[in-house]
């Protein structure tokens, strides 16, 4: 295989020569570059896939789902048979159903609080480091604020407050997620801040949101995809953990981690595995999948590469 | 010399605060341009020699705006930067533009040529959508490359090839002044040449006005007109390019020029040069 892939990098860099040396102009976009790049990696283009038919599933959930989640249909913690494929819970309710749903609910935390959380990161990121100063002072000292409360206690405290609820959770996660994207972001700001193609568009008189989000941004973009793709994973097992604490998802709607949680006593763990194994597979399929796609973005993004 | 020359720079000073102690503070300044002064008329080149630490490349950047000075000023066609308003700075920073010494950082890494030479042009709208391409390839023939390199990124290309973009990238802007920060120390002896010979033509080409900044004296006579020589923040000797070579003043510059290695100077050399003490 890795002799196959070498003939067929060579046969790519031969066209692109040939390319070259006929004057025409090779003019794809950076996306269609990262994308061509990005396909080379068979096992993130898989995790893709993954992905993606877990996603269409996850909203296709009404449609698909055999049973009403919420409702008692069958049998307490009955195993799987025909009529339900992966079995009842201790109260009757259909599992894959619960299942579709719970995945529904988990993705939307994870993708909603890492987009909430990697917005703020990168804002902050970028202005403390691009005009340093007061700005990154007072910035930076937020950041360390959060960051030095304790995680969880923070979490506890803000739902507590604001009533436990999905909604509230996105919002939370978010803006609790954001300090580690926003010290990275600067960091990088700063080195690239000194590069002399910054300077150059400084000499060239380009406005600060031209530098900020066409020079440095995609310049960081690599780490900020990496970063986040594991704030992604996180945050679906904060969900997890919350939703056990009784502060995050509320009974009777199902998430994973709840699913995972309601399935805790060593009875159950020994005689009734479909409770927590098609959720803890999910879990761990999806954090894979997020993490070979974070991987391969990586890659792909570089152009040296 | 009755008219005002382009660029006209005033006892420029740039100190750079030096913090240390247990309770930070400002400990002492370190005097990267201490009291320079000197002019340039329109179509003439200028070099800047000292050795590394001589705040040669500080002038430079203090010239094109990278850097405000701690005092002094910089004069425009008689008219100081710092007293301009933002929108008559805005009008003449394209006018000032810079070629940086080194071609590997100087283009961003992520977009391809054709991207780094437009974005700038489309910006200060001195090219318009449909006469891009013609602007482009017309500047790429100024610089002796091909229409090829267009969707290439930087690192697919050699130092001399990069160091080309970067003199079209700072000529897209149609500049009346160009700071040419060690332009060719980073690159090969063999190509140095050929990228000094460039900027020589097109400076006649195009009647720039050129600060040449440079280390090495060989590079920066062949291309000069008048040379300065800075030494620890000031201008110890400036004056025509011949004479300065041929027969420098000041000990330092005679030092300088000790340091050339190779046969140019046996030539050059004449019998007032004296083996270089550096005391100053």
């Amino acid at each position: 295989m890795g002799k196959r892939s070498q003939e067929e990098k060579f046969q790519e860099k031969k066209s692109r020569e040939k390319k070259i040396q006929e004057n025409t102009i090779i003019m794809e976009s950076y996306l269609q570059t990262v994308f061509r790049r990005f396909k080379k990696h068979r096992l993130a283009m898989v995790s893709l896939i993954v992905l993606g038919i877990l996603c269409v599933l996850a909203i296709l959930a009404p449609v698909i789902a055999p049973y009403d989640p919420n409702a008692i249909v069958g049998d307490f913690g009955a195993a799987p048979t025909k009529e339900f494929w992966l079995g009842t819970d201790q109260i009757g309710k259909d599992v894959l159903s619960r299942l579709l749903y719970g995945m529904r609910v988990s993705l939307l935390v994870g993708v909603l609080a890492t987009l909430i959380s990697t917005v703020i990161g990168v804002v902050l990121g970028l202005l403390a480091g691009y005009f340093g100063g007061i700005i990154d002072m007072v910035i930076m000292r937020i950041t360390d604020i959060v960051m030095s409360f304790p995680y969880m206690l923070l979490v506890l405290v803000a739902a507590a407050i604001f009533r436990p609820g999905m909604w509230n959770m996105i919002l939370i996660l978010g803006f609790v997620d954001w300090p580690g994207i926003a010290r990275m972001v600067r960091g990088n700001v700063l080195a690239l801040r000194e590069t002399n193609f910054i300077k150059g568009n400084i000499v060239a008189g380009m406005s600060v949101p031209h530098i900020l989000f066409s020079e440095i941004l995609p310049n960081t973009a690599a780490p900020i995809l990496v970063y986040a793709t594991s704030v992604l994973a996180l945050s679906m097992l904060d969900e997890a953990a919350l939703s056990f604490l009784g502060m995050g998802v509320q009974p009777p709607t199902a998430s994973l981690g709840n699913m995972l949680n309601g399935a805790q006593s060593l009875t159950v763990l020994t005689n009734q595995p479909w409770l927590w194994i098609p959720p803890g597979l999910l879990i761990v399929i999806l954090v894979t999948a997020i993490n070979f796609v974070g991987d391969a973005l990586r890659d792909a993004l570089d152009p040296k590469a | 010399m009755n008219n005002i020359p382009l660029i006209q720079v005033e006892n420029l000073k740039k100190y750079y605060p030096q913090k240390g102690g247990i309770i930070t503070h400002i400990t002492g300044y370190t005097k990267a341009a201490d009291g320079v002064s000197f002019s340039i008329q329109k179509g003439e080149t200028l070099g800047l020699v000292g050795e590394s630490g001589s705040g040669k490349s500080t002038v430079g950047r203090l010239l094109v705006g990278l850097e405000s000075p701690t005092e002094g000023s910089v004069l425009y066609k008689g008219k100081a930067l710092s007293e301009m308003k933002k929108r008559e700075q805005k009008e003449i920073r394209t006018d000032l533009q810079m070629v940086f010494q080194d071609p590997y950082s100087s283009l961003n890494p992520r977009k391809h040529i054709y991207e780094i030479l437009a974005q700038p042009m489309l910006y200060h709208k001195i090219s318009t959508k449909d006469t891009l391409e013609q602007d482009i390839v017309k500047l790429l023939d100024m610089v002796g490359l091909s229409k090829s390199v267009l969707g290439r990124y930087p690192h697919e290309f050699s130092g001399g090839q990069r160091q080309r973009i970067g003199i079209a990238k700072a000529l897209s802007l149609n500049p009346e002044f160009l700071v040419c920060d060690e332009p060719v120390s980073a690159l090969d002896v063999s190509i140095q040449a050929q990228i000094l010979n460039l900027l020589k033509s097109l400076q006649k080409e195009l009647n720039l006005t050129l600060l040449f900044v440079g280390h090495g004296l060989g590079a920066v006579h062949y291309v000069s007109d008048r040379i300065a020589v800075m030494y620890q923040g000031q201008i110890v000797e400036i004056g025509e390019a011949e004479k300065v070579f041929t027969s420098p003043a000041h000990p330092y510059t005679q030092a300088l020029l000790q340091a050339i290695p190779g046969g140019d100077l046996e030539k050059m050399r004449n019998e007032h040069f004296t083996a270089g003490e550096m005391d100053k």
